[in-house]
């Protein structure tokens, strides 16, 4: 494709250290799916080798502000940060096996707590591994719902039941187990976005679902 | 697109480079003519507003002065430069731009955000100079994305995998081409400007100090501009590369993968192992506070 030659737009320097950051910090607000008031940013790898040359750290919390990775805010963004009352810290750490460029958000709210881990695969693509210690993978290009449930029969067809009852298409579809009948989780991307009503309804249609994120279309991501 | 000779094929058939490339991209991306000339052309009004603002902008840099505006400077007061108005100008834009990039300035990765002044210094330098139309330059870009793709897909546009060769290489290659096609080359011509350049740089490795997007990246986008433009002459003049274009990448990929990883991208050899980038390096880490280990 040609876009992936001359493009993207982005604030520099480096596209997987700086543009990547950027959308790994958008990806982590909106798994939140809030605003994020207080953040621990743990750094892996060449992450927190030269995340001061790459403005890693201005990237990532710019993203956690809501910034694309072409928005100029970005160099200021530790500023604006202070300003808009967002607590943050930067830590490093050493994970055996993690990927070399990535990062674990660990976000705080009034009422909760969520974990993420993201990398920055290369290029400006970027990957959302684990949530809350669940290993998965998603993109963040399209809107999407994971799910957290019970390995039991019948969750899969309630969700995608469901999902076809709003009318809604199913892009991709990834299923993960820590073992049979263990803690699962699912990973369905969609078309388009997902209404209020649905979103409701999902949460409690399976009595072996336990918990449900959705996260919200992105405008302006695919730029 | 795989290969020259896929575009150079659809040329024969009656279309220019720039057509081909479209209905290439086309026929994989599923997308229309209309949406791919203007994504190309949302690009070049991006690029432009690189250029403007890095023109505009002073650079502080950690390791290396605001080249850009001294060389600016000179070539405004000197009336017999040795490389001529055109190369120096594309370099001025080059340099500027690659250091407004390493400043946090809002860029076009064309490839790569490493090699991010070579085609804007190649066509706002043509626009200069001869003025073209809009349109023109948009076509351009499209060639030059063609060539991208190409290398892209028989090697790689990465400097982790295929050094400085990968990036500030493959953007001179490209622009190289687009500059024979601003120049009414044929699409035989812009291939062969693109193979001309690949050779030059074969074996270019990716060795910046102290891991960061300045030395020597900014000044070999300031020079690379030079190469693309002197093998687009030289295809303009019927020059052809003995070893064919798709060859040439495939030369280029089997370089790349015979690099050592000291000089791919990891600051562990060529410049980034003198004792001065130690030195450096030892002094940037000195004002630095360590992250907390958890």
């Amino acid at each position: 494709m040609l876009s992936d030659i001359i493009g993207p737009v982005m604030v520099g320097p480096s596209s997987s250290h700086t543009a990547g950051a950027a959308k790994l910090g958008r990806l982590a607000r909106r798994v939140w799916n809030d605003e994020v008031s207080k953040v621990d940013i743990y750094l892996r790898g060449s992450f927190a080798a030269t995340y001061w040359g790459h403005g890693t750290d201005k990237a990532l919390v710019g993203g956690l502000l809501g910034f694309l990775p072409h928005d100029e805010r970005i160099k200021d963004a530790l500023n604006i940060a202070r300003e808009r009352g967002m607590e943050y810290r930067f830590f490093a750490e050493n994970i055996d096996g993690a990927h070399p460029n990535s990062v674990r958000f660990v976000l705080y709210g009034n009422d909760r707590t969520m974990e993420v881990v993201g990398a920055s695969l290369g290029g400006g693509v970027v990957e959302l591994q684990e949530i809350d210690g669940f290993r998965l993978s998603l993109k963040g290009d399209l809107a999407a719902l994971v799910t957290f449930h019970v390995d039991r029969p019948g969750v899969l067809a309630t969700v995608t039941g469901l999902l076809a009852k709003h009318d809604v298409n199913i892009a991709t579809m990834h299923l993960y187990r820590q073992g049979r009948g263990g803690k699962a989780a699912m990973v369905i991307e969609i078309d388009g976005d997902l209404k209020q009503e649905a979103k409701e309804e999902l949460q409690r249609s399976h009595p072996a679902l336990m918990r449900v994120i959705f996260i919200p279309l992105a405008e302006g991501d695919l730029i | 697109m795989r290969s020259f000779e896929e575009i150079l094929k659809l040329c024969d058939v009656d279309l220019e480079f720039y057509e081909a490339v479209m209905e290439l991209e086309s026929r994989e991306s599923g997308k229309d003519f209309d949406s791919i000339y203007s994504f190309m052309a949302s690009m070049l009004d991006a690029m432009e507003q690189s250029v403007n603002s890095a023109l505009n902008t002073e650079f502080k840099g950690r390791l290396m002065e605001d080249e850009a505006r001294r060389f600016g400077k000179y070539i405004s007061q000197t009336e017999d430069l040795l490389s001529g108005k055109f190369i120096a100008n594309a370099s001025h834009i080059a340099l500027a731009v690659s250091q407004y990039n390493s400043n946090m300035g809002r860029i076009v990765a064309a490839p790569t955000a490493g090699s991010c002044g070579i085609l804007p210094g190649l066509l706002f330098a043509y626009k200069n100079l001869y003025a073209p139309s809009r349109d023109a330059l948009v076509k351009a870009l499209i060639v030059a994305g063609g060539v991208g793709e190409v290398i892209q897909k028989r090697a790689t546009l990465a400097g982790a995998e295929g050094g400085c060769q990968a990036e500030c290489g493959a953007a001179a290659a490209m622009g190289s081409a687009a500059l024979t096609y601003l120049k009414g080359g044929s699409a035989e011509a812009s291939a062969h400007a693109a193979a001309l350049t690949i050779k030059s740089v074969m074996g270019l490795v990716c060795d910046s100090v102290a891991g960061l997007v300045e030395v020597p990246c900014i000044k070999r986008n300031g020079t690379l501009v030079a190469l693309a433009s002197i093998c687009a002459d030289m295809a303009l003049a019927g020059v052809r590369s003995v070893i064919p274009p798709d060859e040439v990448v495939d030369a280029m990929r089997q370089v790349g993968k015979a690099l050592p990883e000291t000089l791919r991208e990891t600051s562990k050899g060529g410049l980034a192992v003198t004792p001065k980038a130690r030195a450096i390096e030892k002094n940037i880490f000195s004002q630095i506070t360590p992250l907390t280990e958890s």
